[in-house]
């Protein structure tokens, strides 16, 4: 893979340095464009340049790929009014014409998401742009086994051309390989002939590359894997972050350490798909602790594109999934691969020491994907796990009823429970029927969850000690 | 000045009684909670014979301040007055004592207490009409206030204000609220004190002992030019200023006349006549005794008329990621026997004891208690579990009732009472149903009265179904709150007519 990383201008890092020999503050100066803003130094944001996006080449098909991809997994929704709830097409529009712009080429979306909207939504965004400008992603989605006989799948599939609004497409993904084990594998792509079917799909151009996403048993990972001689992967989508790099199992027991998973890929030449390089989010909403040792190492940058750099500075990874719901995220992912200021050894070891302190804050590892959603009993399972969670990193978790700031933690904690899940979606409400278990990529035993979060709740609210 | 001090006195009370209904915190509570019990019916219902006699002392002496200062629905009628005095100066006018309405009310009154016409005695006694008022006008918008409070706390991520459901709990007692505070405002906008002084059943009583109070207004005929400013200044309507004699029955000792006569004319003053009246204070203590009638073992019959409407939730099928599934509102069952609060002992001695002042129902954090739309209970406080159930930490309502209708010492004493039992409907049950196994109302019950059995016997297998101990059922609901059937659970609450301690 020809890495495209070079002459790259730290602007950042040479801005620092002039700004702390200057009079004038440093943080100031560091925020001007010596453009534009040179003579002002009013605002702190650079302008994003539009021609310094990092690209990799895919190996197999000369792909020219930008480092950030764009995942439409959480595309925006409309907040208020009617049609509150469904896709708002004019943001998607402007987010996906702006990261055009800005040189993001690679656009990844499934039949599944975002209540199976999110097709057509990408579809209508880049349809207003020329062909060639754009690589777009889709999958062959496993979550109902109603989807799993051949007419269903074929339907799937040619449903996806027409949403999308193409007549090929650049790389079609086998989803979420790995859940359910070798069972649900054989039984959704092998059994029924599909993947047969795609292998044929790409000999006749309907399908640029082909690979797979990759969650939960190993087993799998490793099978598809042996069979690269016969299928030719042209990439697999892995998720890989600072934490999951060599921490996966103490943050989930059934996944695996990406450091394994991206080393296996390189020793057969794939290139990597990064997805969760965020872990959901977890890594920009941070515990306050680690927030402020990741601002001083670097006062200007985002929490969130320490994460970025971390998984665009391998150089066997394609492109950066970043599910981006609104600009602020767009910009912020921007400037940090417009270029990539790759990490150095000694950030690295900074990561891995950041690694570890947040596995010392218990949160329950919920990325917000959805795939559990919606309960059939009207729950929101991923509401209740993020608010559990962002109590644990603002410290509104009383660890003991008689800790010193119990009082006014115990309110923090019911007061934006209620404000974050109505009433009737809360934890109480989960019966138990465990139909989201299987959904979840992260493999979180929800109902037990619930039911420990339902607890805790029950402890606050009656005051009983604990 | 003794009217400034009556008018400050009477802010001060209004605004305090007014907060207790408004304040769904709790934190008024603690502090001006005695301020509902010193109200003279709630006072007497609640057999407190200290406050009654205290309050008959406090007529002896002064007058009727209790209807100037301390009745809030008095208090809010001079607002009234007020108001239309702005409108129209020396509007008011003297007349006689409309004696045969005034007694036939009070009479009627009596013998509702007497009979148990709980909805008769709350329509008129004067702190449930202005309990009920509050409740339901006032505490809409000022919890509406809060709402946008909360609105901006939450964007300034604080949490000192949170957002609470608005909610109608009763058609009729709003329709009744609404209707008492038009026709009251009118009719002291126009003519003052009238209802006080012809319908109110408390003002009748004080009456009597107000003829003979200590301190009282007199004219002084030798200053008086007989302008009539005196009387056409009073809003009780008792000042016959040409024979210079005041009905001293329907005085409310405001103090207004003092001021407006010119002449200096009118005083406030001891009585000069040397009747022996200390002697005549009686103590009123007619609460009746609980009600002990034995209950006899209700027999519950299918509850058909109740499952034919019912259709339990749907398990839908997974296609896509993300939304929310609808969920449908709770509907209220039809229950047999109406459930009342933990520590209100059954249904005899709560509809003896309870004058509907809303009070309880303000203060339910849990959206448990409305009031009753029955005829002979109407504006009574009920539970319902639609919106949520009886917690275990909670005793708001035995904290806030000033008749002692509900009294409870602690939450351990309330989660010894049996106000109810729960009753499983097989036709709703999720596990026979939609086939998911489900263990809500088992998982929930604080007293352990529920547990998860097989539906067949013979089948370790089937889907596994509730089994109630009603010996150990307390009635809070939770099972029917958190039953995920809609709009009918599957398990509900029917009352008990007498409360049982375990």
């Amino acid at each position: 893979m020809k890495n495209e990383d070079k002459n790259i201008i730290d602007r950042r890092e040479f801005l620092r340095r002039l700004g702390t020999g200057a009079a004038v503050s440093a943080l100031a100066l560091a925020g001007c464009d010596p453009k534009k803003n040179a003579a002002a130094g009013l605002t702190a944001a650079e302008e994003i340049p539009t021609d310094s996006m990092t690209f990799r080449t895919n190996p197999t098909s000369d792909d020219r790929v930008s480092l950030l991809g764009y995942g439409c997994m959480r595309l925006p929704e409309v907040q208020e009014g009617e049609s509150k709830g469904e896709i708002d097409q004019e943001q998607v529009n402007r987010l996906v014409d702006y990261a055009i712009e800005h040189g993001v080429n690679y656009f990844d979306t499934s039949p599944a998401y975002c209540k199976g909207f999110s097709e057509r939504a990408t579809g209508i965004a880049l349809s207003r742009h020329p062909r060639e400008k754009f690589f777009v992603a889709t999958k062959l989605s496993n979550f109902s086994p109603s989807t799993w006989s051949r007419e269903a799948s074929m339907a799937m599939y040619r449903k996806s051309f027409k949403e999308l609004r193409v007549d090929y497409i650049d790389y079609m993904l086998l989803h979420g390989i790995g859940m359910g084990g070798m069972e649900a594998f054989e039984g959704r792509y092998v059994r029924n002939g599909m993947l047969d079917f795609l292998l044929d799909e790409r000999r006749a151009g309907r399908i640029r590359n082909l690979g797979f996403s990759y969650h939960g048993d190993i087993e799998v990972f490793d099978y598809l894997l042996s069979q690269h001689d016969r299928c030719k992967w042209d990439f697999v989508q892995i998720q890989l972050n600072y934490v999951d790099w060599r921490h996966a199992k103490e943050v989930n027991a059934r996944n695996t350490d990406a450091e394994y998973l991206y080393s296996e890929l390189q020793r057969r030449g794939i290139p990597a798909i990064i997805m969760e390089p965020l872990l959901g989010g977890r890594l920009s909403r941070v515990h306050n602790h680690i927030a402020a040792k990741l601002k001083q190492r670097r006062p200007d940058a985002s929490v969130a594109s320490w994460a970025f750099r971390f998984a665009g500075s391998f150089p066997g990874v394609l492109t950066v999934l970043s599910g981006m719901t609104y600009m602020e995220h767009l910009q912020d992912n921007l400037r940090t691969y417009a270029p990539l200021d790759p990490l150095t050894d000694d950030d690295r070891g900074f990561l891995e020491e950041t690694a570890q302190a947040l596995l010392r804050y218990p949160t329950i590892p919920c990325n917000d994907c959805k795939y559990c959603m919606p309960c059939p009993y009207g729950l929101d399972i991923p509401g209740i796990l993020l608010h559990f969670n962002k109590c644990i990193n603002e410290g509104h978790m009383p660890s003991s009823s008689r800790d010193a700031n119990y009082a006014a933690a115990r309110k923090a904690f019911l007061v934006g429970y209620d404000r974050s899940v109505p009433r009737l979606r809360q934890a109480d409400r989960c019966i138990g029927c465990n139909r989201c278990v299987h959904h979840c990529p992260q493999g979180i035993d929800i109902p037990a969850q619930m039911q420990r979060i339902d607890h805790f709740v029950e402890d606050l609210k009656q005051g009983r000690e604990f | 000045m003794l009217r400034k001090i009556r008018i400050t006195l009477a802010a001060a009370c209004f605004t305090l009684v007014t907060l207790l209904f408004l304040d769904f915190t709790g934190t008024i509570h603690a502090w001006f909670g005695w301020l509902a019990k010193i109200q003279f019916l709630p006072a007497l219902l609640a057999a407190e014979v200290g406050v009654v006699a205290g309050l008959v002392l406090l007529t002896l002496l002064f007058g009727r301040v209790y209807c100037s200062v301390i009745c809030p629905l008095g208090v809010m009628q001079d607002g009234f007055g007020w108001l239309g005095r702005r409108s129209k100066r020396n509007r008011y006018s003297w007349s006689p004592a409309v004696k045969r309405l005034r007694y036939g009310a009070l009479a009627l009154f009596i013998a509702a207490i007497a009979a148990k016409a709980g909805s008769l005695v709350a329509l008129l006694a004067p702190y449930s009409a202005y309990g009920r008022i509050a409740q339901n006008i006032f505490a809409p918008l000022w919890q509406a206030g809060n709402n946008v409070l909360a609105y901006l706390a939450e964007r300034a991520d604080s949490y000192a204000f949170y957002t609470v459901d608005i909610w109608i709990r009763s058609a009729a007692t709003f329709a009744v609220a609404a209707a008492t505070l038009v026709g009251l405002g009118i009719l002291a906008w126009r003519n003052g004190r009238t209802w006080c002084n012809t319908v109110c059943p408390v003002g009748t009583v004080l009456g009597f002992f107000s003829r003979f109070s200590l301190l009282r207004p007199a004219i002084d005929t030798s200053k008086c030019n007989g302008c009539e400013l005196c009387a056409r200044n009073c809003k009780a309507s008792c000042i016959d200023s040409r024979s210079h004699e005041i009905d001293y029955s329907r005085c409310v000792a405001c103090m207004d006349c003092l001021g407006k006569c010119h002449k200096g004319a009118i005083s406030y003053t001891l009585r000069r006549s040397s009747r022996d009246t200390n002697a005549t204070a009686a103590e009123k203590t007619t609460a009746p005794a609980p009600d002990t009638a034995a209950m006899s073992r209700r027999r519950f019959l299918s509850v058909t008329a109740l499952l034919a409407a019912t259709a339990a939730a749907r398990a839908q099928d997974k296609h896509v990621d993300g939304g929310l599934a609808v969920i449908e509102d709770k509907k209220i069952p039809a229950r047999q026997t109406r459930i009342v609060p933990a520590g209100a002992h059954g249904l005899s001695r709560f509809a003896a004891h309870c004058t509907g002042c809303q009070l309880c129902v303000a203060a339910c954090p849990n959206g448990v208690l409305r009031p009753s739309g029955g005829v002979m209970t109407l504006m009574q406080p009920e539970m319902s579990y639609e919106r949520g159930y009886c917690r275990p930490e909670c005793t708001r309502c035995a904290e806030a009732c000033p008749t002692g209708a509900i009294s409870l010492a602690d939450t351990a004493e309330k989660s010894s009472i049996q106000i109810g039992h729960a009753v499983w409907v097989r036709q709703n049950c999720i596990p026979l149903t939609a086939g998911d196994s489900c263990g809500n109302c088992a998982r929930h019950c604080p007293s352990g009265a529920i547990t998860m059995v097989l539906s067949d016997p013979d089948d370790p297998e089937s889907p596994k179904i509730p089994a109630v101990n009603t010996e150990l059922c307390i009635g809070c609901g939770a099972c029917e709150n958190l039953c995920p059937a809609r709009p009918f659970s599957a398990i509900y609450v029917e009352g008990h007519e007498v409360h049982r301690t375990i």
